[in-house]
């Protein structure tokens, strides 16, 4: 029940955004403020599920806080949702981030007005977001996942940068096009299997669905969450969508809507058509490591401080597909830990660029010139510790995924060719040095030197909205960095589930 | 006792955090200003650093009393697969290495707060030497690779930031850069190497790896050996990722005596011999450290010859004697290294410290800007006189003992085929119970765990007969011999090479020296002792230096030999009189224009850095240039592309569709007709 609240309070929330200015909520602040409020509220719940939820529990109990109704029993749906390990972390850190999204709004709108309809869509987002990490009926899952798009997709359009219409466009018709290869691939396995239930087609580990309809199901599947991922060579609707989408957008976009791609894998795609997974594994692999270096590198020749993170996201979500490509329990474990390290670091990045763009209305590298230790010293530290956990600093967040990755590419599963994981596992290392050169790179252009271009002069000092907004991710990075126990705990039970291991 | 090692640990980590944060805040509490005593972030960096040796000293003295290995875990984690163990290891070798660390840290924060008085960013500088510290005690002190990983790593950022501390400079900026990258790729293949070592050993902890190193494919051996050399050649500067540390002089003098004595550049060593039982196992390993051994001291020693800058002349000088310690851990001989690392711990953040000291009254770093500075700094004079001296191998300085020691060893190797020198059973190693009274001897404290499984198996298994190994070795009668598999062309190699070495440290040695303290005054500045919290400080590292090598006295390996002691005094003889000659000439002039043509080469040290921004720097850029347009030409192109061409097909099926019902109706007759016609002519 408590996932319906969750979804109830920011579809009433947005609801409430019908009622006429004139009538409720008359100035733009006091919208603010609802929207925070209701997030806030969603946050809430989301941490009394997290209470409530038994981490002793063994892994073979499966999924807890479920709900389970019928909903159109004609064909056999079910309004069934739940959590486990796996999908828990991702319901927070939602939670988490709209409601940081909106503490930001508070006092840093993006520039477009339209208030109202902003926070409705972030909570229409919302709903989608969480409702595709509970969902455990394929239709239901589907129905989510489609329902982020539109609001995003309106954010991207209509309070993003000059070129936002080509980018919400491309954006839009990219997804939607993986949207459709995912629908034709779970439709298949669920009509060969005869059953829409997801925990229930997980429990099978593909038994009774052939190996051919397997190998079919994954690659349609795979192809649709990779786009969401992104994996190289699908990743261009990416850059385009982060560097024109508001702050807002860039955040949530980057934080959590990446992550369905990976979730899903994890997911869906895995459990439903195992077999299908070992065929396609290698090659999946193949794809993230080229990603992983292939990001960095384009990151080393960006001019645009936005643009080098969406590429930066490229390379990090590589590491989490080569961690899913290993087939392996310690693979799995290092998709998780990297999905929710780059939800909060790249999060930070996001909100930092917008900050700097709010400042000197820019984010071209050049423009913006150096010194800005010097000129604006803490919105400079805090970007240097950003940038410093999202290269992968061990004690930081960004170190566990990356490592556990290379662990499982090390060893992976018995049934994969083990000489070309290892060789994957050398090139991804490689791309992290890569990774350190670029961010390096950007730390020494932007925060060192004598203070030059249009930062020289001093922006307004960091407010407390930001702080608000901030200072909750370095404290959870720093956390799940210092202490990986707090999430490899969580996840690792599970993990072994899908394995179908105790 | 794992409960204060942890708290050594974690008092420079928690004063990392409180000083960045609160610092300043303490200063206004405490009504001071900086550079008053009253300092807050001064307080909060010194006072922990200070318990922190205490706490060190009491460790090690507990393993002094009761020789033997401790381990304490605070958690298990599950990753999956191998787990990781959070935990420490504390034995004789992890004890003096830290308590090294621990006076070398102190010393630098009390130095750094006259030496950074003027510094507006000195809460941060002191907060980052003090998470330096801490992540140099946790490689120290952990207990599992993953978490020495983790400590090794953090070393890695925070010398980025303190090498960058004056960050305004472009110059300062690009050597942080490039000391963090060169090491970061050094530290691939080391976390690659530990992940073979842990996935093949089925645990991360120190303690389990050595046990099962044995037991392993040898190729396995051979590659997480040669793997986790790239990490310690990135750390320890040794050649060919070497060329990060003569650039990282562009730090704060303190700094370079922490980075370049105690901590980053000693952390590879140590490595080495935490491990040594893996290394032992892989000759090609071994081989290899060798070589890149001599590489590094012969190399970086003649490009020590020709430098102008005093900070540069002491960089390349560490290259080359961690050279020394890296050859002798390469001919077996690991005792003799680690001693020659606490040795050249001491002498070095001396000769740093001294250094800085000069810097600060000559307000310059150029060999060319000094002279005769002996009359108006005496302290600084003899105390930097001690350091090169050290350095040198004077006798009975320190360094003279522990460089003695590798020489000799190397000299044993030399001669018997590769063959490692006397070894005797690792008492330090042993529990409580076997634990002699006379086991008090340096050695025998920072002994590492390096004896092979089979023997250790052996000894523990009967006490008896260890205690009769070690009664035997103590009193010197009867020594295992432990194979180190190293060609003997290798071991020769790192004889001669060593040799070599004593020379030409004697050579630039004793350049720096005159050039510095001797001749006319070169400079405008007035000549005068540096603040008081410098000189002392150095005045106070001067002891060590000189005594340190005494403790060696209680070993047979560590002892000097006439043989190899009475070579190396010839030659640094020799490379010191020769400096002196060609000074002598004209003292007004640099003694390197005796190099002639060989001159720019060394000064460059042999244009490394030329050949690497050729081979790797630039054909990275242009990749990365190439990539960006590859990207929006080809990739997205073809997304964009395959978006046009379905509009454009659109636009064709449009055609017919265009709502004009003549053309419709003309559309339709045509049908008619077509269909009409092909039934009468088909039927």
């Amino acid at each position: 029940m408590i996932f319906l609240l969750m979804m109830a309070l920011p579809l009433l929330g947005a609801l409430a955004m019908l009622v006429p200015a004139d009538r409720f909520l008359r100035t733009d602040s006091s919208v603010r403020v609802f929207g925070t409020a209701v997030s806030g509220a969603t946050l809430l719940v989301a941490v009394s599920a997290l209470t409530a939820f038994d981490f002793d529990a063994p892994s073979s109990a499966g999924m807890q806080l479920e709900i389970d109704r019928s909903w159109a029993p004609a064909i056999g749906l079910r309004f069934h949702l739940g959590v486990d390990g796996i999908s828990l972390p991702l319901v927070a850190l939602t939670a988490l981030l709209t409601f940081l999204c909106f503490l930001y709004t508070l006092r840093h709108p993006p520039a477009g007005g339209r208030i109202r309809l902003l926070t409705a869509l972030l909570l229409v987002l919302e709903i989608g977001l969480v409702g595709t990490f509970v969902a455990l009926d394929l239709v239901l899952f589907f129905v989510f996942f489609e329902v982020v798009l539109i609001p995003m997709y309106a954010v991207i359009i209509l309070w993003g940068g000059p070129a936002r219409q080509a980018a919400a466009y491309k954006f839009i018709l990219y997804t939607l096009l993986g949207s459709g290869l995912l629908l034709a691939g779970m439709l298949l396995v669920a009509v060969n299997a005869g059953t829409l239930d997801m925990t229930e087609l997980a429990a099978r580990h593909g038994a009774g669905v052939s190996h051919g309809v397997q190998i079919a199901a994954f690659a349609l599947m795979g192809l649709g969450f990779a786009v969401k991922a992104p994996m190289w060579p699908l990743h261009t609707w990416l850059p385009d969508a982060h560097t024109e989408a508001p702050t807002v957008g860039s955040v949530l976009l980057a934080g959590v809507l990446l992550k369905m791609g990976t979730y899903g894998l994890v997911r869906v795609a895995l459990p439903l058509a195992p077999h299908g997974a070992q065929v396609w594994a290698p090659w999946l692999g193949l794809l993230a490591v080229i990603g992983i270096v292939y990001g960095a590198l384009a990151c080393l020749a960006q001019r645009d401080l936005k643009r080098m993170i969406a590429y930066s996201s490229v390379g990090h979500m590589g590491f989490v597909l080569l961690g899913i490509a290993t087939l392996t329990p310690v693979g799995i474990n290092a998709a998780l830990f990297g999905n929710i390290a780059h939800g909060l670091i790249t999060s930070l990045l996001f909100f930092l660029a917008g900050a700097v763009k709010e400042r000197w209305g820019t984010a071209d590298l050049d423009a913006l010139g150096g010194g800005l230790l010097g000129t604006s010293p803490r919105l400079a530290s805090i970007l240097t510790f950003a940038s410093v956990a999202s290269l992968g600093l061990p004690g930081l967040a960004g170190f566990w995924g990356e490592m556990l990755a290379l662990l499982g590419a090390y060893r992976p599963h018995a049934d994969l060719p083990r000489e070309t994981f290892v060789t994957f596992m050398g090139v991804a290392a490689l791309g992290a040095v890569l990774t350190a050169a670029y961010f390096l790179r950007m730390l020494a252009k932007l925060t060192h030197g004598p203070p030059s271009g249009v930062s020289a002069a001093p922006g307004p000092a960091v407010s407390t909205q930001e702080y608000a907004a901030w200072v909750p991710l370095i404290a959870l990075t720093l956390l799940v960095g210092l202490w990986p126990k707090t999430l490899l705990d969580v996840t690792t039970g599970p993990v072994h589930a899908l394995f179908g291991g105790g | 006792m794992i409960w204060l090692a942890s708290l050594t640990v974690l008092l420079p980590f928690l004063a990392a955090f409180a000083g960045m944060l609160l610092g300043p805040g303490l200063t206004r509490l405490l009504g001071g200003r900086p550079g008053s005593p009253r300092n807050g972030p001064a307080l909060i960096a010194c006072v922990p650093i200070a318990v922190s040796l205490v706490f060190a000293a009491i460790v090690a003295f507990t393993v002094w009393r009761d020789p033997g290995q401790r381990n304490g875990e605070l958690a298990t984690i599950d990753t999956g697969s191998v787990p990781i163990h959070v935990g420490l290891q504390v034995d004789g070798l992890a004890a003096v290495v830290a308590l090294m660390v621990c006076c070398v840290a102190l010393a630098v924060q009390v130095y750094s707060v006259a030496y950074m008085r003027e510094d507006g960013r000195y809460s941060s500088y002191a907060a980052f030497i003090s998470m330096f510290t801490a992540a140099m005690l946790l490689v120290v002190y952990s207990g599992d690779l993953i978490v020495l990983y983790a400590g090794w790593e953090v070393m890695g950022i925070c010398s980025y930031f303190l090498i960058g501390h004056h960050w305004e400079d472009r110059g300062n900026s690009r050597a942080a850069v490039k000391a963090f990258l060169v090491t970061r790729l050094g530290d691939v293949g080391f976390l690659i190497g530990i992940l073979v070592l842990g996935v093949g050993a089925n645990t991360f902890s120190i303690r389990g790896v050595l046990a099962e190193a044995g037991g392993l494919p040898h190729s396995t051996v051979t590659a997480a050996a040669l793997l986790l050399l790239a990490g310690v050649a990135g750390k320890s500067a040794q050649f060919p990722l070497h060329t990060w540390l003569p650039d990282a002089m562009a730090g704060p003098t303190p700094i370079s005596a922490l980075i370049h004595a105690a901590t980053m550049v000693a952390a590879g060593v140590y490595v080495v011999a935490r491990l040594y039982g893996v290394f032992v196992l892989s000759s090609a390993a071994l081989t290899v450290l060798g070589v890149v051994a001599v590489v590094s001291m012969v190399g970086s020693a003649l490009a020590a010859l020709a430098q102008d800058d005093l900070k540069r002349v002491l960089a390349y000088s560490t290259i080359s004697q961690l050279g020394v310690m890296a050859a002798g851990l390469a001919v077996g001989a690991d005792t003799a290294a680690i001693f020659h690392l606490l040795t050249h711990g001491a002498f070095k953040a001396l000769l740093f410290l001294s250094a800085g000291c000069v810097i600060v009254v000559a307000g310059s770093n150029m060999l060319a800007h000094y002279g005769g500075l002996r009359r108006g700094m005496p302290v600084t004079f003899w105390s930097m006189t001690v350091g090169l001296a050290a350095l040198v191998g004077v006798p009975p300085f320190s360094g003279w003992f522990s460089k003695d020691s590798v020489i000799e060893a190397a000299q044993h190797s030399a001669l018997h085929g590769g063959e490692s020198p006397i070894r005797p059973a690792p008492a330090g190693w042993f529990p409580a119970p076997f634990a002699l009274p006379e086991v008090k001897s340096f050695p025998q404290l920072i002994r590492p765990p390096a004896c092979a499984n089979d023997v250790t198996a052996a000894c523990l298994s009967r006490p008896d007969e260890a205690r009769a190994t070690m009664t035997a070795s103590l009193g010197h009668a009867e020594f295992r011999t432990f194979r180190v598999d190293l060609p003997a062309g290798v071991a020769w190699l790192v004889y001669l090479g060593l040799l070599l070495t004593v020379a030409l440290t004697a050579a630039y040695a004793t350049r720096a020296w005159l050039m510095t303290f001797f001749g006319e005054p070169r400079g405008t500045y007035e000549i005068r002792e540096a603040p008081r919290a410098m000189s002392w400080t150095v005045a106070v590292l001067a002891v060590p230096a000189t005594i340190l090598g005494f403790f060696g006295l209680g070993a047979e390996e560590l002892r000097p030999h006439v043989g190899s002691a009475l070579l190396g005094l010839l030659l640094a003889v020799l490379g010191a009189g020769a400096a002196f000659l060609v000074w002598n000439r004209d003292p007004a002039a640099d003694p390197a224009r005796a190099l002639g043509r060989a001159r720019p080469v060394f000064a460059r040290a042999f244009y490394v850095d030329e050949v690497y921004a050729a081979l790797v720097v630039r054909p990275f850029l242009a990749l990365a240039r190439g990539v960006v347009t590859f990207d929006s030409r080809r990739v997205d192109g073809a997304v964009v592309g395959a978006g046009r061409g379905a509009r454009r097909l659109g636009g064709l099926l449009r055609v017919p569709q265009n709502g004009n019902p003549q053309t419709y109706l003309t559309g339709l007759l045509a049908g008619v007709v077509v269909i009409v016609a092909g039934v009468v002519i088909f039927r």
